[in-house]
């Protein structure tokens, strides 16, 4: 049977296995979409902006590890996707962003909607392909995903001018076994020297830290992880994308590193002697002051992305391949050495930690004496979401003081639970990635928490999980202004704050949820808290919206001491150095 | 440290904008380009010359390497190798400007009262030096291919 474009764009998605594509329609995609009326295997998700598409397709991807899809038309449909294909590119997400272009012999003449969706996104892609003949659209969808989803993952655009989705241009649908590029073979299997050397050095290391990144949850390798340090027993510590890597509840995690990383995983980057970085990119949110970075330490650096490697820090062990056959290949060689760790060196290193973590670790008593206070502190929000989920739930975030209370203090004891925008840092990312992960999981709780200023980035999602039934719940940590930058301000620049406050016009949420369809709750006191919280878990059936006014003043802590830092420098609470 | 990247990538449409764009988005710069079609016409060479430090250029290179096009990245600088740079000059003659292009295999396309258009190529300070004796109140216009690279020996880029 012959297909056209269109159709031969459906059996190709289909034949991938996609369940869910999140777009928006207009004119150059027209054909497209009259070819997903036509099938049943796929459903589309209207979104209400082309940047809520490609977020929910990104926490779609996020939560289940398939690559999500996003279908947008040309011109503003396409610059509209660009944040999201960005915020893909940043963390490594597979996606596949189809949209549609103006026809062929329009390209170039300033038509109407048109934009060169390929030169526009050409710097936040993994790879980008145009269709020039009808036929090579299923051979192109299957490039797409191969490159999207192998090696160091990452968004893929195919832009389809309107003609060749034409109904009455017809070809028959082939699709070919394997794929096979002559210019892309990432690296999967580690050089086994590489391994040798990174097993030896560990064995010898007396400091040891295993820093740990999004790549091994993206790797699918957090099992490896897990067998790998109940070998070595060092203490573990993610960065914000790799949270959920390493289950948080172990008694070897140290937690978040980085910029509001906790007191003792920056110590220990400090002052380790051996450090492995697995999928991790040494990201300047992590390293602080490159050339003050862990001074002591040698590098052992696994990465699927050579350009990762010595990028930032120098790497003493390079090692390129995936994650897992990596963590397997050294977990093996490490059964097979002979040498032994030193494990009272080890024990006094376990002990200088715990040290580390009784001066100023996070204080999770906090709450207890919460309850007394006239105002909310954001981070018993998160305690108390973490006790109203029993920690199970997925969560999603948006950006700023929210979401480092969220990774500081739900403690994400499984891999893909956690969905944020950790490298671009984009607000209005969480309602829709929420949408992903709900539509993937039905069964499952999914949150988003949130602030006023990101949710107002994307609100409008809140009609689609309306038309879609998705019972989300959202966490509001309303705080009436951009909390980061206020922080900043009160911090860096004597407490003037220049364009960081809106409480004379924010809106009444709890109407504006309502308006949407949805059912909304307003908590000012610390009393209300837990109670309003069981409630909104309970509407299992109902999105709720769940505002929650905490205290404006509070900060992050702790931070990095910046510019000129190393990271044993903290900020650990207001005015005070560690 | 000028630094000669040579690139073996598919000869498709928007390839090339890819590796540009790649040297802008990281901060580096681009002194020179050439590329043209080689093998069977499915591939592109390029030479690319830029300036920086061997840090830099691993980097270089490294993101180069990940772009989906690219099939081998080889900074020529690091072993020998061989440079040149062709030019094609138009500019008011004298006998000091004809003998220094002759010396740089340099041949005559066109000669008249008012000007004179040479080719000439050398390796690239030859080349520098070249358009130097030409002088800026004789030379009227000028191109240049940019430098070409081939590593010296059995050392290939291919696939």
């Amino acid at each position: 049977m012959k297909l056209s474009g269109g159709d031969l764009l459906m059996r190709a998605l289909k034949d991938e296995g996609v369940k869910f594509i999140f777009g928006y329609p207009g004119g150059a995609a027209l054909h497209i979409y009259d070819s997903i009326f036509r099938q049943k295997a796929l459903d589309h998700i209207l979104v209400r902006h082309e940047q809520g598409a490609t977020h929910a397709a990104d926490g779609y991807s996020r939560a289940t590890g398939k690559p999500g899809v996003a279908l947008v038309t040309s011109g503003p449909g396409a610059t509209n996707a660009i944040t999201g294909i960005a915020t893909a590119y940043m963390d490594s997400i597979p996606l596949i962003v189809i949209s549609g272009q103006v026809q062929s012999h329009l390209i170039g003449t300033d038509s109407f909607q048109e934009t060169d969706m390929i030169g526009i996104s050409r710097p936040v892609v993994k790879h980008s392909f145009i269709v020039q003949k009808t036929e090579d659209i299923p051979r192109i969808v299957q490039e797409a995903f191969h490159i999207a989803t192998t090696g160091r993952p990452g968004p893929v655009v195919i832009d389809i001018p309107k003609d060749k989705t034409d109904p009455s241009i017809l070809y028959t649908y082939k699709r070919k076994k394997e794929i096979s590029l002559r210019s892309y073979q990432p690296r999967v299997i580690p050089h086994p020297g590489q391994i040798k050397k990174a097993s030896k050095n560990i064995l010898s290391a007396e400091r040891p830290v295993i820093y740990a990144g999004g790549g091994v949850i993206l790797g699918n390798a957090h099992k490896e992880l897990i067998a790998l340090n109940k070998l070595l027993k060092a203490p573990v510590t993610n960065t914000l994308m790799g949270l959920g890597a390493y289950p948080a509840n172990d008694k070897f995690f140290l937690g978040m590193l980085g910029m509001h990383g906790t007191y003792q995983a920056n110590m220990a980057m400090h002052h380790a002697d051996v450090i492995v970085a697995i999928g991790a990119r040494f990201d300047d949110r992590i390293t602080n002051t490159p050339s003050m970075f862990a001074p002591n330490a040698r590098i052992i650096h696994i990465d699927v992305d050579p350009a990762s490697i010595s990028k930032i820090i120098n790497a003493d062990i390079p090692i390129v391949g995936q994650v897992k056959e990596s963590l397997a290949a050294l977990i093996k060689e490490i059964k097979r050495s002979k040498i032994k760790m030193d494990s009272e060196a080890l024990e006094s290193w376990n002990i200088q930690i715990s040290e580390w973590r009784q001066k100023h670790g996070l204080d999770h008593d906090r709450y207890l004496s919460q309850f007394k206070s006239q105002m909310i502190a954001p981070q018993v929000v998160v305690q108390e979401l973490y006790h109203a989920t029993s920690g199970n739930a997925y969560v999603t975030s948006d950006v700023g003081q929210h979401q480092m209370f969220v990774a500081q203090y739900y403690h994400f004891n499984k891999p893909r639970r956690w969905i944020n925008s950790g490298g671009l840092g984009t607000m209005g990312f969480g309602l829709p990635a929420a949408m992903g992960v709900k539509l993937a999981f039905p069964n499952q709780e999914v949150v988003c928490v949130t602030g006023e200023g990101s949710i107002q980035m994307c609100i409008q999602e809140l009609s689609t999980c309306l038309q879609y039934n998705l019972p989300i719940k959202i966490i509001n940590i309303n705080n009436e202004a951009l909390g980061m930058v206020r922080q900043w301000q009160d911090m860096n620049y004597g407490g003037r704050h220049s364009a960081s406050t809106y409480s004379d016009s924010l809106p009444d949420f709890v109407k504006l949820t309502q308006s949407y369809g949805h059912i909304g709750m307003k908590v000012t006191k610390p009393s209300q808290l837990r109670k309003t919280l069981d409630k909104a878990f309970s509407m299992k059936d109902k999105l709720v919206f769940v505002d929650v006014y905490v205290d404006p003043n509070e900060h992050v802590y702790p931070m990095l001491v910046a510019p000129n830092g190393s990271m044993k420098d903290m900020w650990i609470k207001k005015n005070t150095k560690a | 440290m000028k630094r000669i990247i040579s690139i073996l990538i598919e000869n498709k449409p928007g390839a090339l904008a890819r590796v540009v764009g790649l040297f802008h988005q990281r901060g580096y710069n681009i002194e020179t380009l050439n590329v043209g079609p080689v093998f069977d016409g499915s591939f592109s060479r390029m030479t690319v010359t830029t300036r920086g430090t061997e840090s830099d250029v691993e980097q270089i290179t490294k993101q180069i390497n990940k772009i989906i096009d690219v099939i081998k990245v080889s900074d020529l600088t690091e072993g020998e190798h061989h440079e040149y740079e062709f030019i094609l000059a138009k500019f008011k003659h004298t006998d000091k400007i004809l003998k220094t292009l002759k010396a740089l295999n340099g041949k005559i396309h066109e000669k008249n009262k008012e000007a004179m258009v040479m080719s000439a190529w050398g390796s690239s300070s030859e080349i520098e030096l070249a358009i130097k004796t030409i002088g800026k109140t004789n030379l009227i216009e000028l191109v240049r291919s940019g430098s070409l690279g081939l590593h010296e020996g059995i050392k290939v880029l291919k696939i």
